[in-house]
């Protein structure tokens, strides 16, 4: 009785195998042979890509449970973690792996350099401006976020139109660096000084209605990088001030009452009472303000292209991989990104072990 | 109870001068995306509000006999010809002003008007960007020109063939993941979550170049697939903490008596932890979806030119072709409506999952 069950339940697992592989590589076939993305094939690869992940875990289920109780215990959570497992493993962990090895090599990744790779992302003077720059970026891009992002919490906190604001502060999250790109280039254009031309760029419009001149702002060594700044500075700030506005909202009241019992001014309360108690919070914001001036490749890219003295190091790691083909030189930069993030990744590892999330 | 005196009134004027920051760069792209090709490049957006300008209303002759080297009167002001090159006020709106050298014996007649009550506004850029067509159009110095749209149409269906999928996929392969973090045992279990927490802040670039090789090797680059499985693999290590701390935290009686009722740990995922864990995970598909949506990076290396999305064609339009600044205002905007409206909609799960998740690398 139970012998002939399971080879029937092997056998309709093994067609159900055969069915889903075919289904899954039907549709890759398809979707290749679909050439020109019209609607069709755009609907057809949505419904295929979700829907062979849902297949997958599905059969993969259904061959765990056949197992006999013993196996399926140990069975089960390679099913459900093992995909997830292997992913990371294929696209982060291996990668940084072979990043680091082929940072070793010449552009062919045959010729064994050694460091002299190394030696060129700490000397080279463009990764010296680059190094320059990401630090102008992380310390006036982080300033100028938080910094903000904190008054405009603490004035938003006591205001009315408190909703308001903060959509109009937050609303550029939601933009991307591209399209923001575009944005802020109708803001810094420059048309020169031939006669007759008016200044299109509301800088310039601001500039000359302040008796000023205009300038080509993107061109002006150093203020260009600022400039640059001033546009993540728009798209961050709303991120820093809706953390930021949650944390000060969970100040005990009581101790801010307390505080005014005892005669103490506004800005009294706000640097002895406020500031201590979301000290945590700031730190969390900043640093990941931080990562992400260090990464910022878009805005220099669509705005500078790394020229005039504007290059970070995450637009010469693209430069050197996709321009000048220097495999390792590129890897070796992606390599120096890395060592920059360690200490916060020592940071969030320290703090998971303190939260005993694994009793 | 509140202090809502001085201080309020200051600190509203703060916020009001920062919001106004904030907005005017958008709202001068949205106006200048319905402006008229011509006027894009000729005068600045804000010129389409009522303003007061100086307008020219006609010329002036000067008498040949007047003696142009002494002071001339016309209209009856009399100035040197030095004033009158820089242009006199004779009215409160009408100014006058010599143009050219001695000769010309010519003075414009300028009036201060009020403008901007008929702008130029239309839908032409909009049509423009979508049409894969020949579009036509003219530019500052009114000549025709005529090429090929840029067929952001077909770059909208492929930036919703990348993001649908790349955000849906990485929830459910996460919710997985965290489920058998949470509540199964297995070896290994704490050494492996303690890799997805320090893979958090790994930046993506780290990946790229060893991953594009693969990608070639299996001669998937340029497919859709191998978008879904780039942001799927760089978005795990947030989706699998994000999700791991809420489903950690559901009660434990539910699987308990779940269990005792025969439920295989499949049926209790599928039925109890998903429709439990909606809130963390939308809070995290908004968060994918807007950072697919936006990306840039992955989507120049890992898909090129063949079926750009909407980043790709913008940075494209910026970088190519310098003379299409009307359509890089309707294109634009067009790229930002989408995930605006995502994010308006679902503004409170967005701000809960960034507060969960707040050291994505």
């Amino acid at each position: 009785m139970e012998k002939p069950r399971r080879g029937l339940a092997v056998l309709g697992f093994s067609l159900l195998l055969l069915l889903s592989a075919a289904v899954l590589y039907g549709g890759f076939a398809l979707l290749r042979s679909l050439s020109g993305s019209k609607i069709p094939a755009a609907l057809l690869a949505v419904v295929w890509g979700i829907g062979s992940v849902v297949l997958l875990y599905y059969v993969l289920n259904r061959g765990a449970e056949m197992l006999p109780r013993r196996a399926r215990r140990y069975l089960l959570p390679l099913v459900f973690a093992g995909p997830a497992l292997a992913l990371l493993f294929w696209f982060l962990v291996l990668p940084t792996l072979r990043t680091l090895w082929l940072a070793f090599f010449d552009e062919t990744s045959t010729r064994f350099l050694f460091l002299r790779n190394f030696r060129f992302a700490f000397t080279d003077p463009i990764m010296l401006e680059g190094f320059r720059n990401n630090l102008l970026w992380m310390v006036f891009g982080t300033l100028f976020c938080v910094g903000l992002g904190l008054v405009i919490a603490v004035l938003a906190d006591r205001s009315r139109w408190e909703k308001l604001y903060k959509a109009v502060i937050f609303m550029p999250m939601a933009i991307s660096f591209v399209g923001a790109g575009v944005i802020w280039k109708f803001v810094y254009s420059y048309k020169g000084e031939a006669a007759g031309l008016q200044e299109i760029g509301l800088l310039n419009a601001v500039a000359v209605a302040l008796g000023g001149r205009a300038q080509p702002w993107l061109l002006l060594g150093g203020w260009n990088n600022l400039l640059l700044i001033a546009i993540m500075v728009w798209l961050q700030t709303g991120y820093a001030m809706v953390i930021l506005s949650s944390a000060i909202k969970a100040v005990p009241k009581e101790l801010l009452e307390a505080a005014r019992m005892d005669g103490a001014g506004e800005l009294r309360i706000f640097t002895g009472v406020t500031i201590p108690s979301i000290r945590g919070t700031l730190l969390t914001v900043t640093t990941t303000i931080v990562i992400f001036s260090l990464k910022l490749f878009d805005i220099v890219r669509v705005m500078t292209g790394g020229n005039w003295g504007t290059n970070v190091i995450a637009n010469e790691f693209y430069m050197q991989q996709f321009t000048y083909g220097q495999t390792g030189r590129a890897s070796a930069i992606a390599i120096v990104l890395l060592l920059a993030v360690i200490p916060v990744m020592v940071y969030n590892l320290r703090r998971f072990g303190e939260s005993r999330a694994f009793k | 109870m509140e202090k809502r005196g001085r201080a309020g009134l200051l600190g509203n004027a703060i916020l009001i001068a920062i919001c106004l920051l904030w907005a005017v760069p958008a709202i001068g792209i949205l106006v200048t995306s319905f402006r008229d090709s011509r006027d894009i490049f000729s005068s600045g957006w804000w010129t389409v509000f009522p303003h007061r300008a100086w307008l020219k209303v006609g010329e002036v002759r000067v008498d040949p006999a007047v003696d142009v080297d002494g002071p001339i009167t016309v209209e009856g002001r009399t100035a040197s010809f030095e004033q009158w090159r820089e242009g006199v006020r004779v009215a409160a709106d009408r100014k006058l002003q010599w143009y050219g050298n001695k000769r010309t014996r010519t003075l414009i007649v300028q009036e201060l008007r009020w403008r901007g009550f008929s702008a130029r506004l239309n839908l032409d850029n909009y049509q423009g960007v979508l049409s894969g067509g020949r579009v036509s159009f003219r530019n500052a110095g009114g000549d025709t020109i005529t090429r090929l749209g840029n067929n952001f149409s077909d770059a909208v269906l492929n930036s919703i063939a990348v993001a649908v999928p790349s955000t849906l996929i990485p929830i459910l392969i996460a919710a997985f993941a965290a489920y058998a973090f949470a509540w199964m045992e297995f070896p290994g279990r704490k050494t492996l979550f303690v890799i997805v927490v320090a893979l958090l802040v790994v930046p993506l670039q780290i990946a790229l170049i060893p991953v594009l090789r693969d990608f070639m090797k299996l001669r998937l680059n340029g497919t859709f697939l191998a978008m879904w499985l780039a942001h799927t693999g760089f978005g795990l290590p947030l989706a699998v903490y994000l999700l791991f701390n809420y489903i950690s935290e559901l009660p434990r009686d539910i699987f308990e008596s779940a269990f005792i009722d025969g439920a295989t740990p499949f049926s209790m995922f599928v039925r109890l932890v998903l429709p439990l864990s909606v809130p963390a995970l939308a809070s995290f598909a908004i968060f994918q979806f807007l950072w697919v949506w936006n990306d840039y990076l992955v989507a120049l290396i890992f898909l090129g030119d063949k079926h750009r999305v909407l980043t790709s064609s913008l940075a494209a339009m910026v970088g190519e072709k310098g003379q299409d600044w009307h359509y890089l205002t309707s294109g634009a905007f067009l790229s930002m409506l989408l995930p605006l409206a995502v994010f308006f909609a679902l503004q409170r799960y967005f701000v809960r999952g960034l507060m969960a998740g707040s050291v994505k690398g």
